[in-house]
C-alpha cells in the first residue's frame, strides 16, 4: 500500500529534482568521471531486476559500495572494457518524495533510457525506477543508496555505463 | 521445416577436409542447419539443462523453460517427484502453463479447459459428453492416449536435465567421470539462489558455446585484470576434456597460495592481488575449495556452462532464440550455510561476470561481431589451430583452442556431418 507522502517544501523538491536530473545528464553527456561524486563516500549503487528486488535476492547486475568501486567502474569502461560506442538518453518521471526521520529524502523516480548505437539506430534500452535515499551534506544532495530497479531482467547485448 | 538428417538440407553440407580445425561460417547463419539442430541435437540424444531443483522446491511448483525452441514445463508432483513435459496442449497446441513460475495441483489449458495432472496426464476435458446430450467427443475417445509430451529427466546436484531421446545414456555416463566430479565439487551441496538475469546476444548459440570453450581469448579480449595490474601471471591451469570431447573444463590455480594456508579457517584474502583498484574489496575472497583451483568454467554440450570464479558460482544457460539470436541466462548461486560475509563476497564478485561483468562484458558483443563479420561468407571458414590440431586434453596450458575443436567434434558426430 502506498502511503500518502507528507508535504515536501517546494524548495527542497526543486533541489532534489535538479539533482536527479543533473545525475542523468552527466551520464547522457558521457561525463562519467562525475558519476561517483553524486554519491556519499560510502554510497551504495545497484542495478537489479525487479524480480530479484521484489524477492529480496541480494544479487543484481551491477553493485558498488563506496566511491572507490564506482571510480574503478568508470576507469574500467573508459580504459579496459571493449564495446561498440553508444550513448544513453535518460527520460525521468516526477519523483515521489518522502523524508526520513534523520532528514534524508526517500525518492522513487520512474525512468526510461534510450540507447543509440554508432550506426544511428536507437531504441529503448531500459525501463524501471530509481529507489533512492538522498542525504544532504552541507546542504547538497548526495545519494546514500540508489537501487536501479529494472522492469526487465533481459538486457540487450550488454550493460556498460551505469544507469 | 522438419529436417531429420543432413541429407535433407537443400544445399548439402560437407565438413572441410581439415576437420575440426576449420569451421564453415555457414553453420552460424543457415536456417536449415538451425532447423536440423532442433531435431538432431535438442530432440536428440543429449541431456538438456531444464532448471534447478531449487526453482521448484515445493509440491505443485512449476517452472517453464525451452529445449532448443520447444517450450517445456518442469513440475514437482505431490510426492515430490520431478517431471518435465512439452508445454503444449494435446488438443490445439496452445501453451498450458503461461506463468514462468507457479504452484497448482493441476495444469489447465485456458483455450478449451483441458486439464492435466502434474505428470502431464490428461485428467479433464470440458464438455466431453457434450451439452444436453448433444455434441461432445466421439464415443471411442480415449483420454489416456492424449497427454503432454513427456521428457525423460535426471537430476544431478540439483541440476534438472531432460531428454527427448530413449538413446541418451544416464546423465553420469553422458557427462563422464571428470565432468561429473567437477559438478559435484561446485554444486554438490545445499544451494540457494542469489539472483538471476539474462541478456540477448545477437549471434548463433554455437558462437557462445565456442566462446565458453575459448581459453585463448580470455586475457586478450578481457583486459580488466591486466589494466588493473591484478597479477595473474602466477596462475597455471589447463583444459580437461570429457572422453566424448564435447564437454570441457578450463581451470586455473593461484599457485602462490600455500597449502598450509588453505586449511586455515575461512580467512579473507583482502587485496592479495597487488592491484590498482580503488575499491579492492571487489576481490575479497575466501578459500572455498581445497583443490587450489580458483577459476574454472565448464561447458556441457549443448548449451550449458557452470562457472566457479573465486567465490562466484553461476549456471549459464544459453537458449537459442533463432539462427542469429541467443538468450544467455546468468543464474547466480550461493550455499545455504554461507555466512553473511560470504554471501556479500559472492555478491561483490558478481561484478566480474554477467551482462555488466567487469571481466566478461565483452562476450556480450564479441560473438555478434563474428556473426556480423561472417555475413555473406557462408562458404568461408574459421581457422582453429591454436594449441595444435588435435582434440586431446591440454592439462598444462590454456593457450589453446582444443576445447573448441572438442565441441565441433561432438557437433559433427551428432549432426551426422561427416
Amino acid at each position: 500500500m502506498v502511503e500518502a507522502a507528507p508535504p515536501i517544501a517546494p524548495d527542497s523538491r526543486v533541489l532534489i529534482e535538479d539533482f536527479l536530473i543533473d545525475y542523468a545528464h552527466a551520464i547522457d553527456d558521457g561525463d562519467l568521471k562525475r558519476w561517483p561524486d553524486f554519491f556519499t563516500a560510502d554510497g551504495v549503487y545497484q542495478i537489479i531486476p525487479r524480480e530479484s528486488f521484489d524477492a529480496g535476492l541480494p544479487m543484481g547486475i551491477m553493485y558498488c559500495e563506496g566511491r572507490g568501486m564506482m571510480s574503478d567502474r568508470v576507469l574500467a569502461l573508459e580504459t579496459a572494457n571493449i564495446f561498440e560506442p553508444h550513448t544513453y538518453c535518460h527520460i525521468l518521471g516526477r519523483p515521489r518524495l518522502n523524508r526520513d526521520a534523520d532528514g534524508a529524502f526517500k525518492a522513487r523516480t520512474n525512468f526510461n533510457v534510450f540507447r543509440t548505437m554508432q550506426d544511428g539506430g536507437g531504441e529503448m534500452f531500459a525501463v524501471g525506477k530509481y529507489v533512492d535515499t538522498i542525504a544532504l551534506e552541507d546542504g547538497r544532495p548526495m545519494l546514500r543508496d540508489r537501487r536501479v530497479v529494472l522492469e526487465s531482467r533481459r538486457i540487450d547485448i550488454l550493460l556498460v555505463f551505469p544507469l | 521445416m522438419v529436417l531429420a538428417a543432413a541429407e535433407d538440407l537443400s544445399d548439402p553440407f560437407e565438413w572441410p577436409d581439415a576437420g575440426v580445425t576449420r569451421v564453415p561460417y555457414r553453420l552460424f547463419s543457415d536456417p536449415e542447419i538451425y532447423a536440423l539442430e532442433q531435431q538432431r541435437i535438442f530432440r536428440g540424444p543429449v541431456w538438456n539443462y531444464l532448471c534447478l531443483e531449487i526453482d521448484i522446491p515445493n509440491p505443485g511448483d512449476h517452472k517453464t523453460t525451452t529445449v532448443g525452441e520447444i517450450p517445456v514445463v518442469v513440475t514437482r508432483d505431490e510426492n515430490g517427484d520431478v517431471h518435465a513435459m512439452v508445454n503444449r496442449c494435446a488438443h490445439k497446441g496452445a501453451l498450458v502453463c503461461l506463468k514462468e513460475r507457479g504452484n497448482s495441483k493441476t495444469m489447465t489449458c485456458v483455450y478449451h479447459s483441458w486439464s492435466y495432472d502434474l505428470r502431464g496426464r490428461l485428467k479433464g476435458i470440458a464438455f466431453r459428453d457434450g451439452l444436453n446430450g448433444k455434441g461432445g467427443m466421439p464415443e471411442d475417445f480415449d483420454r489416456d492416449k492424449h497427454r503432454l509430451e513427456p521428457l525423460r529427466i535426471e537430476i544431478i546436484c540439483g541440476l534438472v536435465f531432460g531428454t527427448f531421446s530413449d538413446e541418451t545414456p544416464s546423465i553420469e555416463s553422458y557427462l563422464g567421470e571428470k565432468m561429473t566430479a567437477s559438478i559435484r565439487r561446485n554444486l554438490g551441496r545445499p544451494l540457494k539462489p542469489l539472483g538471476m538475469h539474462s541478456q540477448i546476444i545477437h549471434n548463433n548459440w554455437k558462437l557462445y558455446a565456442e566462446n565458453v570453450r575459448d581459453s585463448y581469448h580470455a586475457t586478450l579480449l578481457h583486459t580488466f585484470y591486466t589494466t588493473f595490474k591484478i597479477n595473474r601471471l602466477d596462475m597455471d591451469g589447463g583444459i580437461v576434456m570429457a572422453d566424448d570431447k564435447w564437454h570441457h573444463i578450463s581451470f586455473a590455480k593461484r599457485k602462490t597460495l600455500q597449502e598450509s594456508e588453505e586449511y586455515q579457517n575461512a580467512n579473507v584474502h583482502s587485496a592479495q592481488y597487488e592491484s590498482k583498484l580503488d575499491g579492492p574489496e571487489l576481490l575479497n575472497t575466501w578459500d572455498e575449495y581445497d583443490d587450489g583451483i580458483t577459476h574454472s568454467i565448464q561447458g556441457i554440450f549443448p548449451n550449458l556452462a557452470i562457472h566457479s570464479t573465486l567465490n562466484s558460482l553461476a549456471v549459464r544457460f544459453f537458449a537459442p532464440r533463432g539462427v542469429d539470436e541467443t538468450e544467455l541466462f546468468w543464474i547466480y548461486l550461493g550455499c545455504e550455510d554461507d555466512t553473511e560475509e560470504q554471501t556479500n563476497m559472492r555478491v561483490m564478485q558478481g561484478n566480474l561476470t554477467g551482462t555488466a561483468g567487469l571481466v566478461s562484458l565483452e562476450d556480450g558483443c564479441i560473438n555478434e561481431f563474428v556473426q556480423r563479420g561472417t555475413r555473406g561468407s557462408g562458404d568461408r571458414e574459421a581457422f582453429i589451430e591454436m594449441g595444435g590440431r588435435d582434440v586431446e586434453p591440454s592439462e598444462a596450458s590454456r593457450a589453446t583452442e582444443v576445447a573448441i575443436r572438442g565441441f565441433w567434434t561432438g557437433y559433427r558426430r551428432i549432426m551426422g556431418f561427416a
